[in-house]
């Protein structure tokens, strides 16, 4: 009786000091930028990830700040930094790599990958991801939501046309075909179905890398110092993108608005498109037509940049900050999350082990079209990177709209953004 | 009351009011200026003197040189048109067409918008295809065009956009010119056998110079400071086509972060603004006719 | 009161259909996003008359993005720009138009020059001091480059000078300060240009855009204005109903506004322009 009751206040005690101890701990803050636009179904699905993590974490309280698209998340992030307020966590462009790493806002992972189950979590990602995660031999960037173009394709008017709706074009001769049968005129010659379409507002060179790796070159060399905007085949992808608007009228003319292509599929304006298969989710709620999901159509080679966010570590986070944040990031791209994340949007799930979950498995089973991205991905390549990147990404962006708007020839346009991005790159050479 | 109280009080009076102007328009003025002379500061490289390096940049950057092109076309394209249709609104409001209370309210409402609003709804708009302007040519029998995607009419579909917003704006101070002016001038004037042409022309115009004046003032500063129709329309493109100087500037300044460029640019703006103050204060004044 | 050179007849009925059709094309755009945002998504391009309205696209947007508190910051916003504008603005045109002590041309031109180079011109160094100030990603922040308006010191001297002298050595005998004469005698006299003022300051300071954009970072002092580009800038397809929705909804404070007193908000931009 008498050892019970002792037993009983020793373990009343130890509880008492342990959570005593606890209490000590304040608990870690760690804040991230979200690239969302405030409010919406997927800002729903971030902080459900960061209640989750809390729930298994009690001592680290995670809050995402969402700040619109990436272009504002980047401008948001180094601000941030220039006046010593930056977050702990940033998702942001695979692509903003270099910038970061010049302005002096990010500190790379591998300090912290110490025990070997974090080194084989680091080496669990698809390598194509990690191309722009990784530079000089140190790890920048952690993949999170990632993506590649695929091409969506409406069922309906491919049986129309007598094509098979099962697949889509194989190749680049393939499609300007597929394009011809369906592009539909009227009776006063106005085109009211395009054969496709490839958007080109904002950041064309994003889909144009698409038809170059496809074309079998590659646009930048590995350290971000150099970009081979004018060679020849890089020319000779900007000519077939020029040809299907210009020459074979099978595309819209004139630069195509990124944000409202989904709709234009929606409202059957055309019958291919080019997009992210982050826009999947979205094209699986609001097309009310049977469609589908194919790889890009191949060249020389099949190929897709990839695309999409990482996440980056903040210099200004304090150390108890950056290995709180490490936690949270090995905890999202674990498996059960990333396929969740992959099934609830449309990205890629970063990891091969992802895909191999139940979960996952069920959902790819009853919508094949969801594996259509990973399997490109053995053709991915990295995605345009550079040293001072929107600057140089700029000069490719400006020659393919001066190409596809006709007011330069393809070859003078590329060949004007070289020069420009050389101009640019020199300070980086060294 | 005494001099030096006099000097008092004013200096007083007005301290707070130059201590805000000196900070946030003459320091930057100035310190832009400054910049101009020296490089951007980068990480943890401070900025360094370099001369004229900066404004070699400027002279060799076809994008500058297209900006401005851009921003004056834009400036003849939208300031005599939204005059021209302001007077022209002034005076069917001011006279006895039916349903004027319901004609001002309709020209005056896309000024109270702000022009973040209506650059989305022009956006809208435009598309191709299914836009409203689309569907309404296209009933006319006219080919689908992409307007903010091809270079040529890009600026044009931006201009349409400020026209619009502005013209009622300076409506209201023709209209309130236009009734403060007698009625005897009128009835003078037909007495004398003037035509109503004639009678515009020679009276009711000049006599509405201070106006045209002021409107005319507050359209070049428009032309130059308003760029939101840019960033939600085009941003900037189809390359560089409807690039506007200010928004030019924000695009170095703020996604580049090449402030000491920026800084050049800002001076070329600030020469443009001081100019256009100089012909207008200078030399239109002197040809206004005041009642 | 018929005018004599007014229209008759033809000429008349021709200037009547000219202005409609006018007034007509003018109000298309708005009358386009309204059709839009009160239709589901499939009739936003379709005019069937029978569409069914509805409110979902309102709801939707309003459940987007934190709409409510842009309006209060916005709210904020204009309410202590016009704050600080009143105050300073009458102390300097009392300073202007009541006082001699040396400079007073010289400062005078100083506040012309605000008149052509706005703050909104200097973005680049405006910024920066806002940095060193730490004021960065604040109402305050937005709302002070604004704070000593030319205009409105422009304005307001004129229409102090033109109040009668007398009246001012009548408060003066009664034992006024300076002042004492200011709160008493010029203050009231100004009455209509103040209320003119404040509406075309209001008016735009709602709408302003490019340097809230630029110096604002987060949900908590983010107008309205910007709040609707970081809405409808998505890099996941744009919801036309959704986004006329939201355009609508921030501006319909000013649009309805401007309704309601659509005289009084007339006349203030008559008389704020006339010298």
């Amino acid at each position: 009786m008498f050892a019970n009751t002792v037993r009983r206040m020793l373990v009343a005690l130890v509880a008492a000091l342990a959570s005593t101890i606890a209490l000590a701990q304040a608990p870690v803050e760690i804040s991230f930028y979200y690239p969302v636009a405030v409010g919406g179904p997927i800002t729903k699905l971030v902080d459900g990830f960061a209640a989750d993590f809390e729930k298994e974490n009690p001592g680290i309280k995670v809050k995402p700040i969402y700040s619109g698209s990436y272009q504002e998340s980047i401008t948001k992030a180094l601000t941030a930094v220039k006046s010593n307020d930056a977050p702990t966590l940033s998702v942001l462009l695979s692509t903003d790599m270099f910038t970061l790493i010049d302005e002096d806002a990010i500190v790379p992972f591998d300090p912290l990958i110490k025990t070997p189950e974090d080194q084989a979590w680091l080496k669990s990602f698809y390598p194509a991801f990690m191309e722009n995660s990784q530079t000089g031999g140190k790890t920048w960037g952690i993949p999170f939501q990632r993506s590649t173009i695929v091409l969506y394709y409406n069922k309906e008017m491919f049986k129309e046309a007598g094509l098979d709706p099962n697949r889509g074009p194989n190749d680049w001769k393939e499609m300007l075909a597929y394009a011809e049968k369906l592009t539909k005129r009227d009776a006063s010659g106005k085109v009211t179905q395009w054969g496709v379409q490839i958007p080109s507002s904002g950041f064309p060179y994003w889909l144009f890398q698409g038809l170059t790796t496809e074309n079998g070159v590659q646009l930048m060399n590995s350290a971000g110092t150099e970009t081979y905007y004018d060679k020849p085949e890089v020319i000779e992808a900007v000519q077939y993108w020029v040809d299907l608007s210009r020459k074979y009228k099978v595309h819209p003319e004139g630069i195509v608005e990124w944000g409202t292509t989904p709709k234009d599929f929606f409202e059957k304006k055309m019958a291919m498109m080019w997009t992210t298969t982050g826009n999947l989710t979205n094209v699986k709620a609001n097309a009310k037509f049977d469609f589908g999901v194919a790889m890009l159509p191949a060249n020389k080679r099949r190929g897709s940049p990839t695309g999409g966010g990482n996440f980056y570590l903040f210099k200004q986070a304090s150390p108890a900050q950056q290995a709180a944040a490490f936690r949270f990031v090995k905890w999202i791209t674990a498996p059960p999350r990333a396929a969740q994340w992959g099934i609830d949007t449309g990205y890629v799930a970063v990891t091969p082990s992802a895909w191999d979950t139940p979960a996952m498995k069920q959902y790819v089973g009853g919508f094949p079209a969801a594996a259509v991205a990973r399997d490109q991905l053995q053709f991915a390549v990295a995605e345009l990177s550079t040293h001072d990147n929107q600057r140089v990404t700029k000069a490719l962006n400006d020659g393919l709209q001066a190409a596809l708007t006709g007011t330069k020839p393809a070859d003078q346009a590329m060949k004007d953004a070289q020069r420009e991005a050389d101009r640019l790159l020199r300070p980086y050479k060294k | 009351m005494t001099r030096s109280a006099q000097w008092l009080y004013g200096w007083l009076l007005l301290l707070p009011s130059m201590a805000l102007l000196a900070l946030f328009t003459h320091y930057p003025a100035v310190a832009t200026l400054w910049n101009s002379f020296h490089s951007t500061p980068k990480g943890a490289r401070p900025a360094v003197y370099v001369g004229i390096d900066n404004y070699r940049q400027l002279v060799d950057d076809p994008i500058f040189w297209q900006s401005l092109s851009n921003n004056l076309w834009f400036a003849i394209g939208t300031i005599p048109a939204s005059i021209a249709l302001a007077l022209l609104m002034a005076v069917w409001v001011n006279g006895k067409v039916v349903g004027r209370g319901a004609l001002r309210l309709a020209y005056f409402t896309p000024t109270v918008l702000p022009m973040i609003a209506v650059a989305n709804i022009w956006l809208f708009f435009y598309t191709p295809e299914y836009g409203l302007l689309e569907r309404v040519l296209g009933a006319f029998g006219f080919a689908s065009h992409n307007w903010l995607g091809s270079k040529s009419t890009a600026l044009a579909c931006l201009m349409v956009v400020t026209i619009w917003k502005e013209a009622g704006f300076f409506m209201i101070f023709y209209l309130a010119a236009l009734q403060s002016m007698s009625p005897n001038l009128a009835e003078a004037a037909a007495i004398e056998g003037a035509s109503r042409w004639h009678f515009f022309r020679r009276v009711t115009f000049p006599l509405l110079m201070p106006t045209t004046l002021f409107v005319l003032v507050n359209a070049v500063i428009n032309a130059f400071r308003i760029v939101d129709h840019v960033v939600v329309m085009t941003r900037g493109g189809p390359d560089n086509a409807t690039a506007l100087l200010l928004y030019y500037i924000y695009e170095i300044g703020f996604r580049f972060w090449d402030t000491a460029y920026a800084a050049v640019l800002t001076i070329v703006l600030l020469a443009i603004l001081g100019l256009a103050a100089l012909v207008q204060f200078g030399v239109l004044e002197r040809r206004v006719h005041y009642q | 009161m018929t005018h004599v050179y007014d229209a008759r007849g033809f000429g008349r009925a021709l200037e009547t259909v000219g202005a409609w059709v006018l007034g007509l094309l003018w109000i298309l755009p708005l009358a386009f996003a309204i059709w839009t945002a009160v239709h589901p998504g499939e009739y936003s391009t379709r005019f069937v008359l029978t569409a069914p309205l509805t409110f979902a696209n309102f709801i939707a947007a309003w459940n987007a993005a934190p709409f409510a508190r842009y309006f209060v910051n916005t709210v904020l916003l204009v309410a202590l720009i016009l704050a600080a504008q009143l105050v300073l603005v009458t102390l300097a045109a009392y300073a202007f138009a009541r006082f001699e002590f040396p400079g007073r041309g010289v400062l005078f031109a100083l506040v012309l020059i605000q008149l052509m180079v706005m703050p909104d011109v200097l973005i680049v160094e405006n910024y920066r001091t806002m940095g060193v100030l730490g004021l960065k990603d604040t109402i305050l922040a937005i709302g002070l480059p604004y704070m000593a308006s030319a205009f409105g010191i422009f304005l307001l001297r004129q229409t102090f000078k033109s109040v009668p002298k007398e009246l001012d050595e009548a408060a003066r005998m009664e034992g006024c300060g300076p002042l004492g004469v200011l709160w008493k005698v010029y203050v009231p006299l100004a009455r209509p240009v103040y209320l003119a003022y404040a509406l075309v300051s209001v008016s735009y300071h709602w709408n302003n855009f490019l340097w809230p954009l630029i110096i604002t970072n987060s949900v908590g002092s983010r107008p309205v204005t910007v709040g609707l580009q970081v809405f409808s800038a998505t890099d996941q397809g744009i919801d036309w109903s959704i986004i006329n929705a939201a355009t609508l909804m921030t501006t319909a404070p000013l649009l309805i506004a401007f309704l309601l007193f659509q005289r009084q908000f007339v006349q203030s931009f008559m008389r704020a322009g006339i010298r």
